[in-house]
């Protein structure tokens, strides 16, 4: 926290830092909390073609005039619910549905916006551009962000429970159904929020790595969330620190320290345990 | 006596093929129901119907008003990624009372091992782990999908013989899948044996000599289950009526 205050602080609180900074942190405990289903339900790949079809919801907004998240839940929610059908027919692997799904809807967004000739920054859209996140984005981002945290809590037990067995959850009374596309639009969701700070093509390593990283410190499914948004927020404020400081693109740069905390306490951990 | 549960006539079908015809089960008070038959026979989809996971294309299921069933669930392998001890798995989504939980694990063996994670424990630990849980409400009915499938010979005696204690001492009903008939075979009281109907129902020693039986499983089972049962009657001179 104090390193933090000292950041804000040795910035000269630039107005575009401290938007950056409350925009990160929020998305950090968001892939935090969201983080930990994706690590214990395998939607790490399902994450990352969701966010690929996001370009296409970017292209979409652009198109026909849109708010551009509004664009991307729409795509995302068709994406998912694409999915869902696709598994039903049970003629594909499931990974094999989401490679044609994540990358047709990468390349029809890329085209749809060359066909439009529109200049967008593909570059901040790639990989985020945490540094430039305006006000109306912030609300974005907070009104997004406090769904899916309340959605998550609300239903924390029953979500735990079908993720370790979903005919126990069913016999408990648990509709597994509703909370499985629950769980995908909360996907979504997360994805439309955290575009903007690390990027289409980095949004499932915000995911995955600090819950992997709290995973081996944790010793309940609660804790494994809060410890992962802890890690999420200090690699978000390293992130932004060196983003600014070297002037590097802020979404590589955030994941790159998330991967380095990971490293280190893995390391740390590997050794100790010899000892 | 009022019956548990009363299925009469279901049928279920998907994706156009029938995978229960015409099935009637009766569960009475302090019955021990076994059901046997070949994989794919539509074994879990009769419990999951008969505990209200699915509803029936066709026929009536007549369930006691406020009746408790307790479920254990065919495959439980907990992954490692979820950090999560056994108390705390106990307690998911209900209040229970400590000393309920303490009563359950004693009686079911897993004391020492509450405080441990759930992914850490042995086959058996979890299946007894599951079991507690289904205890915790107090259940009238217990029903278990091949709760011992995956457990090397002794950890499936030891489950069962648990299992029969838990029926004998709490004077529930048992409703379970299994294959492992010979061993559950002293406490049964039904074998309802199911291939998409019911091929053959009633006591175990009858339903071994029945040919449809015989037809499903093969000679050797059915002799295997005849001699087990010939000895179990001269060790506890029952007085079973054979109606032949």
């Amino acid at each position: 926290m104090i390193m933090f205050i000292t950041i804000i602080i040795a910035m000269n609180l630039e107005p575009f830092l401290i938007n950056a900074i409350l925009a990160g942190f929020a998305v950090a405990v968001i892939t935090g909390v969201m983080g930990c289903f994706v690590v214990w339900r395998r939607m790490a790949y399902f994450g990352d073609s969701l966010a690929h079809s996001a370009l296409l919801g970017v292209a979409l907004g652009l198109a026909v005039g849109i708010a551009v998240n509004v664009g991307i839940i729409l795509i995302c929610s068709v994406f998912a619910l694409l999915l869902l059908w696709l598994q039903q027919k049970k003629v594909l692997a499931t990974d094999t549905l989401l490679g044609i799904l994540a990358h047709s809807a990468l390349s029809l967004g890329m085209v749809t916006i060359s066909v439009m000739g529109q200049r967008i920054d593909l570059h901040s859209i790639l990989f985020g551009d945490i540094l430039t996140v305006t006000r109306p984005e912030l609300w974005w981002i907070y009104i997004g962000g406090a769904i899916v945290l309340i959605m998550l809590l609300m239903n924390w037990s029953s979500l735990v429970l079908m993720t370790l067995q979903e005919d126990l959850a069913q016999a408990e009374g648990i509709r597994v159904f509703l909370c499985n596309l629950l769980l995908m639009f909360l996907m979504t969701l997360v994805v439309a929020v955290s575009i903007r700070s690390v990027g289409i093509l980095l949004i499932s390593s915000l995911l995955i790595i600090p819950a992997a990283t709290a995973r081996q410190l944790a010793r309940s499914p609660e804790g494994m969330a809060i410890i992962a948004s802890f890690f999420g927020v200090t690699s978000v404020g390293l992130g932004i620190y060196f983003s600014f400081v070297l002037d590097t693109p802020s979404g590589p740069t955030i994941v790159a320290s998330a991967a380095s905390l990971f490293t280190l306490l893995t390391i740390y951990l590997q050794v100790n345990k010899k000892k | 006596m009022v019956n548990l549960i009363q299925a009469s006539n279901i049928t279920v079908s998907r994706q156009g093929n029938k995978i229960l015809e015409n099935v009637s089960v009766v569960v009475g008070e302090h019955d021990f129901l076994t059901v046997i038959g070949p994989n794919g026979a539509g074994k879990s989809m009769l419990l999951k119907c008969l505990i209200g996971f699915y509803m029936p294309d066709t026929g009536k299921i007549r369930k006691m008003a406020g009746l408790r069933v307790g479920y254990v669930p065919q495959n439980f392998s907990p992954e490692h990624t979820m950090p999560i001890s056994v108390k705390r798995f106990l307690g998911l989504r209900r209040k229970t009372e400590k000393a309920v939980v303490e009563k359950v694990a004693e009686e079911t063996g897993i004391v020492t091992i509450l405080d441990q994670p759930l992914f850490n424990l042995s086959g058996g630990e979890r299946q007894r782990v599951l079991l507690a849980r289904s205890l915790l409400d107090n259940p009238h009915l217990l029903v278990l999908d091949e709760p011992a499938q995956n457990l090397d010979i002794s950890g499936q005696l030891g489950f069962y013989k648990l299992i029969e204690k838990i029926y004998k001492e709490r004077k529930v009903s048992v409703l379970m899948v299994s294959h492992d008939l010979h061993l559950v075979m002293a406490s049964t009281n039904e074998v309802i044996c199911l291939f998409h109907h019911v091929c053959c129902s009633g006591e175990p020693q009858l339903v071994a000599k029945d040919p449809e039986f015989i037809s499903l499983f093969g000679k050797d089972m059915a002799t295997m289950m005849a001699a087990y049962q010939h000895s179990h009657d001269h060790v506890h001179h029952h007085n079973h009526s054979h109606e032949s």
